[in-house]
């Protein structure tokens, strides 16, 4: 159990308008991202829907029971914080417990439960040291397992994994994924990170100044972007947007070709240009091209083709792949 | 290496008359002190001198003022132990809301901790608690109540108002800095998982301060063990020896008795109290120092 459903939900902090408007439906069980650079208004959407920011206006559903006026605690979720905000004074088995023990719950179920959580997430034999004496990993766990314990609603992850080196946070994301995905709970995930946005999401919610610019599985919004911005902030490298004479010739006001779906070769029609910087990955190779009319074109080549700093190469972008926008930056579909 | 040899060899050096001049001061009047309590040495009694043995100690231990002047010691010292810190928790947690002018309200808290401690005691003993034209006079005559004298009819629990007053502040500063060093994230995670005001507060806010209560323990325990001025401008002790804490008694010993060799020897016993009463402190408070 655990629909949650935002309509015409608007924030304000006095002038500023930092949410405007949002209608928004999260399945059962689903795990949405929520995704936008810094700004724009992700976090405070998280907050409004944990009730620890007041809406200005709209309402906010929980199973169909408007949760607007209520406060965090009677919502049935529970929030995993940036910061981890643990209880410092408080053992492992404290912090997982507060909640239920807050709840009123038995000492002996409170223990029970307690352990249970602990054991998924590998804290056993942790149970009895403060939140000091843990790794960054372990104490993000702990923020989990505070989570999970008491059987939410809903999950609300505040940008988890910022706080925690790269080879960590790839762990982390499997895990929180899998964890997600085995309790079948319902989660909302805000980050800047793309790639977990990408990698973790079922939905993708991309954010941008307030609003929400497009909903959708990652691949559809990879395959298929609603505007420029969406076709900007997905995807890495970036999508390369050309303006100009060669979008007319494709009769939009913008075009957008992923790095990937350009092909390269030394000869024949296309866009012609110079490498002005190769790198070399080993799996992949980027190129960043030089082309007259067009500007710094980055492509995406698979393995190592022999291209140097310097070589003249022609690009051909792939006609299928080919993104158009209007000139109020919203996508042109073949009808 | 020479060079750090030479460098340390010149501040030591340096050093040298600053450590010297306070081993003196404190070394001096330690040994003096020592050696008066165990010396007959009366300035009523000028012919009448000469090693007294443990006498002094021993007059001093039996006297009854020394036993209610101990009781009165500790009664103030935890009285305005307990006053400042609940009441500087309470202040903390108002003055940590918004408010408009705040650092005016703010200002205005903290100020009778500059006031002197002469000045303070004056002005509570003259324009509010005096039973013709004080301020808790004029109240009470206006509830059409009996003015009550408070020096007179309940002088410890005066005393204790006056020095809780000025040591309040203190706390209150020290509880309030504490207060908002509490992350915010923290108070949201406790109310998501369902803690209350109350249980925010026992479970949340309590224990964060802990270490600020230790703080404001330690450091007002040193001079709330001699507090002097307040006692001699309001009661000058009395009624009786109502309100006389150690520190008074040795004074009046000293300067109202001219006993030199008994005050001494109060002296003496006072600095070890003060010790076994910092040992148990530190024992039970001061583990939350550490970490």
């Amino acid at each position: 159990m655990g629909k949650i459903v935002l309509q015409g939900v608007e924030k304000h902090f006095g002038d500023v308008k930092v949410i405007s408007n949002v209608d928004l439906t999260v399945e059962d069980g689903a795990f949405v991202v929520f995704v936008g650079p810094s700004g724009c208004g992700k976090s405070t959407l998280l907050r409004l829907i944990a009730g620890l920011e007041d809406v200005t206006g709209g309402r906010i559903l929980i199973d169909g029971v408007d949760v607007t006026d209520l406060p965090p605690m009677k919502r049935g979720l529970s929030m995993v914080f940036q910061s981890y905000a643990l209880y410092p004074h408080m053992s492992v088995r404290g912090n997982i417990g507060f909640g239920l023990k807050m709840a009123g719950l038995p000492k002996d179920e409170i223990a029970r439960k307690v352990e249970a959580a602990a054991a998924t997430l590998n804290l056993t034999q942790y149970l009895d040291r403060k939140p000091r004496q843990l790794s960054g990993g372990q104490r993000q766990r702990v923020a989990i397992g505070r989570a999970i314990v008491r059987e939410p609603k809903g999950f609300l992850f505040d940008e988890p994994l910022s706080n925690l080196d790269a080879a960590l946070r790839v762990n982390m994301r499997i895990e929180i994924a899998r964890l997600q995905k085995a309790l079948a709970t319902t989660a909302i995930y805000v980050t800047h990170d793309q790639v977990e946005a990408m990698t973790m999401a079922d939905k993708i919610v991309v954010l941008n100044a307030g609003r929400v610019e497009q909903v959708g599985s990652p691949l559809e919004l990879y395959d298929r972007p609603d505007n420029l911005f969406v076709a900007g902030f997905i995807g890495s490298p970036k999508m390369n947007l050309v303006g100009g004479r060669i979008a007319e010739g494709y009769g939009a006001a913008t075009v957008g070709i992923r790095p990937e779906h350009l092909l390269v070769g030394r000869e024949g029609d296309g866009w012609r240009g110079t490498i002005s910087v190769a790198e070399h990955l080993g799996s992949d190779t980027f190129l960043y091209v030089d082309v007259k009319d067009v500007g710094l074109v980055t492509v995406r080549t698979q393995g190592e083709a022999g291209l140097r700093t310097g070589d003249s190469v022609v690009l051909r972008p792939d006609p299928a792949r080919l993104h158009r926008f209007d000139r109020d930056g919203r996508a042109i579909r073949a009808a | 290496m020479a060079a750090t040899v030479n460098t340390r060899r010149l501040a030591r050096a340096m050093l040298t008359p600053a450590v010297v001049i306070l081993f003196i001061w404190m070394i001096v009047p330690l040994v003096l002190t020592l050696w008066y309590s165990f010396q007959n040495y009366s300035l009523l009694n000028p012919a009448n001198v000469g090693f007294a043995g443990w006498t002094n100690y021993q007059y001093f231990l039996t006297d009854p003022a020394f036993f209610q002047a101990f009781a009165n010691t500790l009664i103030l010292t935890l009285s305005v132990l307990a006053i400042t810190v609940i009441g500087g928790i309470l202040l903390g947690l108002l003055l940590d809301q918004f408010i408009y002018g705040q650092g005016i309200v703010r200002i205005l808290v903290i100020s009778p901790f500059f006031i002197m401690p002469t000045v303070a005691a004056l002005v509570w003993k003259n324009m509010l608690m005096n039973p013709n034209y004080g301020i808790f006079a004029w109240i009470a005559t206006s509830l059409g109540m009996q003015p009550v004298a408070w020096l007179e009819t309940y002088p410890l629990f005066s005393i204790i108002l006056i020095v809780a007053w000025q040591w309040l502040p203190f706390a209150t500063l020290i509880l309030l800095t504490a207060l908002q060093s509490l992350d915010e994230e923290q108070k949201e995670a406790a109310g998501m998982d369902g803690a209350g005001f109350a249980s925010l507060f026992v479970y949340i806010t309590l224990p964060h301060l802990a270490r600020a209560i230790t703080v404001v323990i330690l450091i007002e325990t040193i001079f709330l063990l001699s507090v002097f001025a307040e006692i001699l401008v309001t009661t000058g002790g009395g009624p009786g020896y109502a309100t006389t804490n150690i520190a008074y008694l040795i004074y009046h010993l000293a300067l109202l008795d001219y006993d030199v060799g008994g005050a001494s020897a109060g002296g003496v016993v006072a600095v070890i109290l003060a010790n076994i009463v910092a040992i148990f402190l530190v024992r039970l408070v001061g583990k939350n120092l550490e970490a």
